[in-house]
């Protein structure tokens, strides 16, 4: 039940950031054209959901933000599971300083406020480093990095606490008995047993990922204008919250879904494991 | 427990080392040295002048030289300029430091308060407990961003009852009581939450438990049952959570204060990060990671005094 609303809720979602292209053909309107003279329209036929202060549909532009906010996620996402992962099996593998060394790490990074030291880091000047600044793909990408020096930790405590299990069972022992190597161990017999966890902790870092995207975004650090994210589309509409209270609304209401997903998926993928 | 507590300071110690140093690197990193910035607000200035300046200030030393100058001074008690503000740092850094405790204050009283009895409540009544969880997994997947912004819109644009942010003028308690009510029911409502699902799941697994059978058995009254024996059990994993979140907890009152304009660390953090002022903001994100970290370890010595079976 949690997992197919989950499942649904995302899919949506992703649906709506397929569609984006189609539904402004249908529409007939340009997200990134201002209008003047149509500044905070109420909902119509031409406009479903009103438009914003530059006067542009917000529907298409939710659309259109739900392609980057969740471009964000899926790349955290994989990201944060293929270093969270390699961590996680290496520490439990390897025991000893290794693991202590890792674990401290994650220890001492969980137990920091995450959201000044992304803002510090989300302030750094990525021109330094000869990447091109304020492009859409750029932003992204930077986000994405900053985000998944946070978002492992989840994936790599979880994955390290399975297979750790996992690696004290008797099949472990009789794949080496068989001549297995390390590597075939950790590869087919280990990994495999703990995908459901780490399912479970990359739907959760993803969670949080799309919360600590849309909050960057609406200090104004995160997804730069005019591309839309669901982050900056909310700071431009606080400052507006007095005259169009509505345009607040939606993009909150997107952040909430998806987010909600990915708790629900997270949730129904924990009660099916053993 | 004293181990614990050296132990721990120990490591807060480490781990304010080590974020200085990354955050000194990062900073490095950032745009705009002072001298940049006094070059374009006063265009008479002349390259010579700037390598005065940058020379005077030490600013054409090495990265790590800079660095071992500042720990050194920082341990002393000096905390250097604010730039920004344009008075010594600590000035602007202790008002802030109080202005969000209280913040934080406040709303962990009730979020833990709350979410606590909520989730016995969900617990102990049959059919209540997929409501409070659906109810909670929204709350929690709520930007708090995003629900600040919705209660000033009921509350401060629509109903017109409370302030949508900012400090009052004069410093009388129950206007102040006021402007902290979005503020802290904000901060509140997410993590209450969070509490809320975790307290039913306790108080579930401790219904199901022998003693209570023992308790029914024995005939004591259902509310006894419930609050003197279950509730107490029920509650330790709400402070293990209090410990774990801690971070969670403090990165919600920094983007509270930013969305109510309140003078606190988040806002103090972020206006110094936005206005280049690096002094200032390393100060402040330190003092925001050592509150962090000694909530913590305040969360972690209540659970050990709570549940005495885990100091054995």
């Amino acid at each position: 039940m949690r997992l197919r609303l989950g499942l649904g809720l995302l899919g949506l979602l992703a649906l709506g950031a397929l569609l984006a292209p189609l539904a402004q053909g249908w529409l007939g309107h340009d997200p990134f054209a201002p209008d003047l003279f149509n500044r905070f329209a109420p909902p119509s036929a031409a406009h479903p959901l009103g438009t914003d202060e530059l006067g542009r549909d917000i529907l298409l532009r939710l659309l259109f933000g739900a392609r980057v906010s969740l471009a964000v996620a899926a790349a955290v996402a994989l990201g944060a599971t293929l270093l969270g992962t390699t961590v996680g099996l290496l520490a439990a593998w390897r025991g000893g300083w290794a693991d202590a060394v890792l674990m401290r790490l994650a220890d001492g990074l969980l137990a920091l406020p995450a959201l000044p030291l992304l803002v510090v880091l989300a302030a750094v000047d990525t021109g330094r480093f000869g990447l091109p600044r304020g492009e859409a793909l750029s932003d992204i990408l930077r986000i994405a990095v900053i985000l998944v020096a946070f978002g492992w930790v989840t994936v790599a405590r979880l994955s390290r606490a399975a297979a750790l299990t996992q690696l004290s069972l008797d099949y472990v022992a009789a794949a080496r008995v068989a001549g297995a190597s390390e590597a075939r161990v950790l590869w087919r017999h280990v990994l495999p047993n703990i995908a459901g966890p780490i399912a479970v902790a990359t739907a959760l870092s993803v969670a949080g990922a799309i919360l600590a995207e849309s909050t960057l975004s609406f200090l104004g650090l995160g997804i730069q204008p005019p591309a839309p994210s669901w982050g900056n589309m909310l700071s431009n509409a606080q400052e507006m919250v007095f005259s169009a209270p509505l345009a607040a609304v939606w993009p909150g209401l997107a952040i909430l879904l998806a987010v909600a997903g990915c708790t629900l998926l997270a949730d129904g993928v924990r009660r099916r494991l053993p | 427990m004293l181990r614990l507590i050296l132990g721990r300071l120990v490591q807060i110690a480490v781990t304010l080392a080590v974020l200085s140093a990354a955050t000194w690197l990062v900073m490095g990193l950032m745009p705009g040295d002072p001298v940049d910035l006094a070059l374009m607000a006063d265009p008479n200035l002349t390259a010579a002048d700037a390598a005065r300046m940058r020379a005077l200030h030490g600013l054409d030393r090495p990265l790590h030289e800079r660095y071992l100058a500042w720990v050194a001074a920082v341990l002393g008690g000096e905390f250097g300029h604010s730039r920004l503000f344009a008075v010594p740092a600590a000035q602007v850094l202790w008002p802030a430091v109080g202005s969000t405790l209280v913040l934080l204050g406040c709303a962990l009283v009730l979020a833990a308060g709350g979410g606590v009895l909520l989730g016995a409540w969900g617990a102990a009544r049959s059919g209540a407990a997929p409501a409070v969880d659906g109810t909670a997994i929204l709350a929690q997947s709520t930007p708090t961003f995003w629900l600040g912004i919705l209660l000033v819109i009921l509350f401060a644009v629509e109903l017109g009852w409370l302030p949508a942010g900012g400090l009052p003028d004069d410093r009388g308690a129950a206007e102040a009581l006021r402007f902290l009510a979005l503020p802290v029911a904000t901060l509140a409502i997410g993590n209450l939450a969070g509490y809320a699902r975790h307290a039913m799941a306790a108080m579930q697994a401790e219904l199901g438990a022998p003693y209570i059978r023992t308790a029914r058995m024995k005939g004591l009254p259902e509310s006894a049952v419930l609050w003197r024996h279950a509730f107490p059990n029920a509650a330790i994993p709400v402070v293990t959570i209090l410990a774990l979140d801690a971070g969670a907890l403090v990165s919600g009152a920094l983007i509270t204060e930013q969305i109510f304009a309140r003078p606190g660390m988040g806002k103090l953090i972020y206006d110094a990060v936005m206005g280049n002022d690096y002094n200032l903001a390393l100060l402040a994100l330190l003092l925001a990671a050592l509150v962090t970290m000694l909530a913590t370890l305040a969360a972690d010595i209540a659970q050990r005094l709570i549940d005495p079976r885990l100091s054995r």
